[in-house]
């Protein structure tokens, strides 16, 4: 079955088929809105036929929104698409793939318990005496994996093959239904060096047979290896284009952005005693991967030690640890010499920890709950807000006004529900809460995800606050200028270690590199070789 | 080229699980030599030294197998026993699942020497009655597998059932046809099913709560205008024909078999070929493809262009037609005229066996069976005043089906994406 | 399991995209129509798809679909539509009478006949007469409340306690057994046959709850389950001996003990101590709900179960402790009916109250005292379904049709919404907080 296209170039390439005419594609304007979110602001992008286009950008800088939109799965609230010279309206991707553009999603679209063989030839399932013709499937995922370099078992349970090896499916799901332009969103988040460098060996591949890639990464090696142009995007909008020659460190500050915005006022820190001690902690995540690896740190009271890092990285991971919400494969995790590990979430909250998670939605607040709730979501059965019996409204309302000023929560009253409020005073009431008993120890993970800038500065200064009367802090955070405007010192986490330990001032390109995996010792390949990597991840 | 080294995210390394003794197989061997042991001695025990005949008729004459049945009960008890020390020591593992069944089979083979000790168990009568209990649920829980294998829970199969069975009855009276009964029974059931399929799929509304809802609908619904007009008028509107035997010369006078499977009506066998049609449809067709991945990843069907809802429109339908053929068994085979709530739960038993057999038509289909085969036992035993309660061996379904979404003996999974309403983004 | 809101699960995209657009400010809602007139507000809510029109618009809905099924069920009125376009007045003037006789039986036999306070005024009847709908009322109510409340309580945790049923049938044996095996003095003997009835029910939901908590079993598929197991318990049990009724060969067990029954008006009044027990039942899972800690503990469990774990509260301790204190309701419920109506286990004692309790909860929409007042609606449907049944003819069946109907209506607002074409309104969706999928 080949797509059916109304453009005039692929109409006449469907009938004739006399050689591969690469795609054009342009956006002109594309602007998609959340809510009061912008997540595109008019954004211009254009593709020529042949050609890898890297669209490079901070994790949501609005990437994978843009592109869901160019495969049909949201629609722009503004702005075109132009496909070989035509306007097109993508109702739903069967559209975008009938009009030859094919998309390999960052989570993705497998269904684990099919073969490979199934998982490509759903959807276009090709059928003989109205059963599925498994031979041709087979064949066919055969055909173009042997035809663009592309290993893959049709016979295999994708369930139980590695994620390099599911990408491959993908890839060639995509390249069996004929698509001319192929979008990989953060195709290398999940790979491996080694498969990394056979994925940019097939990008290629695919060009020089005459396909276009739009190519979605934050990493700019990849992007300086395998880009013919590249796009950066920050913050929903489109802030400059460059070719492959420009420098890194000038392609990392057009990504970062090179102003600090945040300033917060702080004097020096003076560090106490050791607080929170972690050493040789490895954690694995949902899926079983060691998520942190071997990971050292201590923060002392009265400092602020930042985590900096691309998410993903294991901090949500090592976090979870801490706040007992993950048994730890290994290590160990100390407050003031007590031992965490064999304590409850509830024990360790009481011990003076408080908490701030990085999903405020899904971990942080219960959006039908009132804020005064809200604020005593960890302490309803103490005293004064209650016993392990019954709850003393009065207590819990008479502290929620308290809290409502202290922290400048602007809500209609303490009984309004939280999902009522904005992002910024979710987060308030969140940080509200945990401040609110004495502490030994403060983390926050993405403290200001979300959230307005007046909220950011009213959170940024509570944190510095907490520091200054000797609590000992740990701030993780995707937001580079955070880390560097809130931490005394900054640890950079990558693939689940803490790959340097420096101070806020370290040039923020250096900064940059350094998130990426790049340090002056350990370039290039540190890890290559390493011989879990070729093992699966299932 | 220069190596390029900026992949982040997870270290791939596998957590390696540790290598537990107690798998599944080892858990089961416990199972079954425990239950092993308990016929052995307990029923070694209890039975009397006389002879269990089991006759290959329905009824106490012909050709029969003979037994002492002490002799019997321990024997077979023994069997088990093995059967669990095989499975304990680890043992024939491929055969893991033939070995278990062994056990099983000789564990009820324990029991039935202890209970048919000094009478007969025709096992003519047996079978045709295993199956003729089976039959609604079979078609009940392949209702079932349409549904949830492409997403939406339907605990409706017992509304499904009696909205057919009312169905069936009252238009084959009135049109003096059992053809226009079935085809109303499927109406019936389909009617039952498009309530849900429009709530649970458009209206988002709790799969579950629906399902509830709706077999209260139709009980509701079929009470009141039995009582309306059947009750009235018995003969105008509940005496509907009864499903025609038919027998098929030569395989019938196959001994056991052949009675059973080849002397007998047209829904027995819609029930056996629809779980093959429904097997070879959903691993070999194009639909049965589309219809697993909806029910296992939706977005995933919805980035390659399948209607997601739409597909679940039709399996939900599709459940209902078969689920109503089920209810017409109950007026046009089992009973020749409806009564108020006359599936007294056969629905949920259905639903036990879509879950006992994993969501699978065959494994549905061993599943009815066994159920089928356990309540009939029940009456036997009742017949022959067996000190064994009838009401606990009715038990064994919902028992059993307990005993496997807890996980006691490896779990159940159901389709991810069952009960999950899909929304586009 | 996942939890997740009125509509589902939203992409991974969307959702990611919004959390990560970081920093465009939320303005804080204005209150719509704050400056408006008092009366236009009302006027914009009261055609708003709030709540409470959703419930009325459901009950008025579920009339008509159940005025049309007694119209189409009578033979004879069904004949008047064979010469409809020759004489339209005789099928609507037919159908008129059925219809508003019927549903005028439903009212007498549930609130008030008018021609028996009549007859009291005029001395010819007797204050019991005048109150006997009222009392039929009370009475069907009084085990609703309870099992409506056990469904309630659990829906607010996040479970969906399908069991009622069968923690009823278990509320019902073992409070009868307490009641005629126990040898205690009156007001003792009639506390700890409640007590064992609570008990009852409790050991039934911890059942599910525990598997829930400790192996991820869905509460649903196991409490199915447990409603027929028990079921089939009763049929077992009340044949044995010691516990059928001496003399009987049929299924009936022992009466309970006069010092265990829940005291009534006597004669005709039914109406027990029961409903003044639901209405303190409705107090305590009230003040459960808002006013204690372990309230606190399900309602956050219920709704962000992710939320409530990093708050430190324990979703499995919560999950089984609520199944416990909702089966001990729904156990209560058996033992009303057995203690204040039916004094005898028959294989049918419990009725269908677990499941009757399932949908008097959704129409309560989860709180207390909407699930007594809904509790009170459905007392009055069947105490008027009698009447209607012996002397409209209409079948009692007809109020299970339209409480389902009710509920179903319920329970897609939006449904309700298209049908009158309201204007959309933050109504609360039911059941959204609640367990999907196996």
């Amino acid at each position: 079955m080949h797509p059916v296209s109304t453009g005039a170039a692929r109409r006449l390439r469907s009938v004739l088929r006399l050689q591969e005419i690469p795609l054009r594609l342009e956006l002109r304007g594309i602007t998609k809105r959340f809510g009061d979110l912008v997540a595109n602001d008019h954004i211009d992008l254009t593709v020529e036929p042949g050609e890898v286009h890297a669209l490079l950008g901070e994790n949501g800088a609005g990437k994978s929104t843009l592109m869901n939109q160019l495969y049909g799965l949201l629609q722009p609230d503004e702005g075109e698409i132009v496909v070989d010279g035509e306007a097109r309206t993508f109702r739903s991707p069967r559209d975008a793939i009938a009009a030859g553009i094919g998309m390999v999603h960052q989570h993705f679209m497998l269904v684990p318990v099919f073969t490979v063989a199934e998982n490509i030839a759903l959807g276009a399932e090709k059928t003989k005496a109205g059963f599925l013709d498994r031979r041709r499937a087979r064949r066919e995922v055969l055909e173009v994996s042997e035809r663009y370099g592309l290993p893959v078992d049709p016979d295999a349970l994708v369930e139980n093959l590695p994620v390099g090896a599911q990408q491959r499916v993908e890839i060639v799901k995509a390249l069996t239904r004929d698509v001319d332009l192929l979008i990989l969103d953060e195709p290398t988040a999940v790979l491996t060096p080694q498969e990394t460098e056979e994925l940019l060996a097939v990008m290629r591949g695919l060009c020089d047979a005459g396909k276009s890639i739009v190519f979605i990464t934050h990493k700019l090696k990849e992007v300086k290896a395998i880009a013919d142009r590249i796009t950066v995007i920050r913050r929903g909008r489109t802030v400059g284009t460059a070719s492959p020659g420009t420098a890194e460190d000038e392609l990392a500050a057009l990504m970062v952005g090179r102003a600090v915005t945040l300033e917060v006022d702080k004097t020096p820190a003076e560090p106490g005693r050791e607080v929170l001690t972690i050493s040789g902690l490895a954690v694995a995540d949902d899926r079983g991967v060691r998520a942190v690896d071997d990971v050292d740190l201590v923060v002392r009271a009265g400092e602020v030690l930042g985590i900096a890092g691309v998410q993903g990285n294991g901090q949500t991971e090592l976090v979870e640890a801490v706040m007992g919400l993950r048994t730890p494969l290994a290590g160990s995790i100390t407050v003031d010499n007590e031992d965490l590990i064999r304590m409850s979430t509830k024990q360790i909250l009481r011990s003076g920890i408080g908490y701030v998670p990085e999903d405020r939605s899904l971990d942080g607040v219960v959006k039908e709950f009132s804020v005064a709730e809200n604020l005593v979501l960890d302490q309803y059965d103490r005293p004064p807000y209650g016993n392990a019996f019954r709850l003393d409204p009065a207590a819990v309302d008479k502290s929620a006004r308290e809290r409502v000023e202290q922290f400048d929560i602007r809500t209609s009253s303490p009984d309004s529900a939280v999902g009522t409020l904005s992002g910024g005073n979710q987060q308030k009431v969140v940080v509200a809460r945990e401040m609110s008993r004495p502490l030994r120890l403060f983390i926050a993970s993405q403290p200001t995800r979300g959230v307005d800038v007046g909220s950011i500065e009213f959170i940024h200064g509570r944190i510095v606050h907490e520091r200054d009367v000797g609590t000992a802090v740990l701030v993780v955070s995707s937001e580079l200028d955070e880390v560097v405007a809130l931490a005394d010192r900054i640890a950079v986490m990558y693939r689940g270690k803490i790959l340097a330990i420096v101070p806020p001032d370290t040039p923020r390109e250096e900064l940059g590199l350094l998130m990426a995996g790049i340090t002056d010792s350990t370039r290039p390949a540190s890890d290559a070789g390493d011989p879990a990597a070729e093992k699966g991840t299932e | 080229m220069t190596p390029v080294s900026t992949a982040t995210v997870e270290n791939p390394a596998e957590v390696t699980p540790t290598g537990r003794f107690w798998n599944r197989q080892r858990r089961l061997g416990v199972g079954v030599l425990v239950i092993g042991l308990l016929a052995t001695i307990l029923f070694g025990a209890l039975a009397p030294s006389k002879t269990a005949r089991f006759t290959l008729s329905e009824d106490a004459q012909g050709a029969a197998f003979s037994i002492n049945g002490k002799l019997g009960a321990i024997l077979f008890g023994v069997l088990a026993i093995a059967a669990g020390a095989v499975l304990l020591a680890g043992l024939l593992s491929r055969y893991s699942t033939a070995v278990l069944s062994a056990g099983i089979l000789t564990f009820v083979l324990s029991f039935l020497c202890w209970q048919v000790a000094g009478n007969f168990l025709p096992l003519v009568d047996t079978a045709s009655g295993t199956l003729e209990l089976a039959v609604p649920l079979i078609f009940g829980a392949l209702a079932g597998v349409l549904g949830e294998r492409s997403g939406v829970i339907n605990v409706a199969i017992e509304g499904q059932f009696l909205m057919g069975a009312f169905g069936a009855a009252l238009v084959g009276t009135m049109a003096g046809s059992v053809w226009a009964g079935l085809f109303s029974a499927a109406v019936g059931g389909v009617l039952i099913a498009g309530i849900l399929a429009v709530l649970a799929i458009r209206y988002l509304v709790d799969q579950t709560v629906v399902g509830i809802v709706l077999n209260l609908l139709a009980l509701g619904v079929t009470g009141f205008l039995y009582e309306r007009l059947m009750q009235a008028d018995a003969q105008s509107y509940n005496q509907p024909p009864k499903m025609p035997e038919w027998k098929i010369p030569g395989l019938a006078d196959i001994p056991v078999v052949g009675p059973v499977l080849f002397d007998t009506n047209l829904l027995v066998w819609l029930a056996l070929i629809l779980v093959f049609v429904v097997h070879f449809g959903l691993t070999r067709t194009r639909w049965g493809l589309r219809t697993r991945a909806v029910g296992e990843h939706p977005t995933a069907a919805d980035t390659v262009g399948i209607r997601v809802r739409g597909l679940r429109y039709l399996n939900v339908l599709l459940g209902g037609v078969v689920a109503g053929f089920g209810g017409a068994y109950f007026t046009l085979v089992a009973t020749g005229s409806f009564n108020k709530n006359m599936t007294a739960g056969a629905g949920f038993i259905a639903l036990a066996a879509l879950i006992f057999g994993r969501w699978t038509p065959f494994g549905a289909l061993g599943a009815a069976l066994f159920f089928g085969f356990a309540q009939k036992l029940a009456t036997y035993l009742s017949a022959v005043g067996s000190p064994v309660p009838n009401q606990f061996l009715n038990m064994l379904p919902y028992l059993a089906t307990i005993v496997a979404v807890a996980g006691l003996v490896g779990r159940v999974r159901a389709p991810a994406a069952d009960g999950q309403p899909y929304v586009k983004s | 399991m996942t939890t997740d809101g009125p509509v589902g699960a939203p992409g991974k995209d969307a959702d990611e995209t919004a959390a990560e657009t970081a920093p465009a400010a939320t303005p804080a809602a204005k209150e719509p129509g704050s400056d408006d007139s008092f009366m236009a507000h009302f006027l914009h809510n009261l055609w708003s798809a709030n709540t409470v029109t959703v419930t009325v618009l459901s009950i008025v809905l579920a009339t008509i679909v159940g005025a049309v099924l007694i119209v189409v069920s009578d033979p004879d009125v069904l004949h008047t539509f064979s010469y409809f376009t020759a004489r339209p007045s005789d099928a609507l003037t037919a159908s008129w009478d059925l219809i508003s006789g019927a549903y005028a039986d439903l009212f007498k036999g549930a609130i008030v006949d008018p021609a028996t306070v009549s007859a009291w005024a005029d001395g010819s009847g007797t204050w019991r007469q005048v109150f006997f709908p009222i009392s039929e009322t009370l009475t069907y109510a009084a085990p609703l409340a309870f099992t409506g409340l056990s469904v309630a309580i659990a829906f607010r945790g996040g479970l969906f306690n399908i069991g009622g049923q069968g923690q009823a049938v278990l509320g019902t044996i073992i409070a009868a057994l307490a009641g005629f095996a126990l040898p205690l003095p009156p007001v003792l003997h009639l506390i700890a046959a409640l007590l064992a009835g609570l008990i009852g029910g409790a050991v039934w939901g911890f059942i599910p709850g525990i598997l829930k908590a400790r192996t991820g079993a869905h509460e649903v598929i196991v409490s199915i389950m447990l409603n027929y197991t028990a079921t089939l318990f009763l049929g077992w049990l009340i044949l044995q001996k010691g516990v059928q009724q001496p003399g009987r060969s049929d299924a009936i067990s022992k009466t309970v003990d006069g010092s265990a029954q829940l005291p009534s008006f006597g004669g005709e009044l039914r109406a027990n101590l029961g409903i003044v027990l639901a209405v303190l039942a409705t107090i305590g899972v009230a003040w459960l709900l808002n006013r204690s800690a372990f309230g606190f503990e399900l309602r956050a469990v219920g709704a962000n179960s992710h939320a409530a774990r990093t708050a430190g509260i324990s979703v499995a301790k919560t999950y089984t402790l609520l199944m416990v204190v909702a089966g001990g309701l729904a156990g209560l419920g058996g033992a009303t009916q057995v203690l204040g109506t039916a004094y005898a286990l028959t294989p049918q004692v419990a009725g269908n109250i677990g499941f009757d309790g399932l949908l008097v909860a959704l129409l309560g929409r989860n709180r207390p005292w909407g699930t007594l007042g809904a509790a009170l609606l459905f007392g009055a449907l069947r105490a008027g379904g009698n009447r209607m049944q012996s002397y409209t003819g209409i079948s009692l069946e007809l109020v299970t049709v339209l409480q389902a109907l009710i509920v179903i209506f319920i329970a897609a607002p939006a449904l309700v919404k298209a049908i009158f074409r309201l204007r959309a309104a933050r109504s609360a969706r039911l059941g959204a907080s609640i367990a999907k999928g196996w």
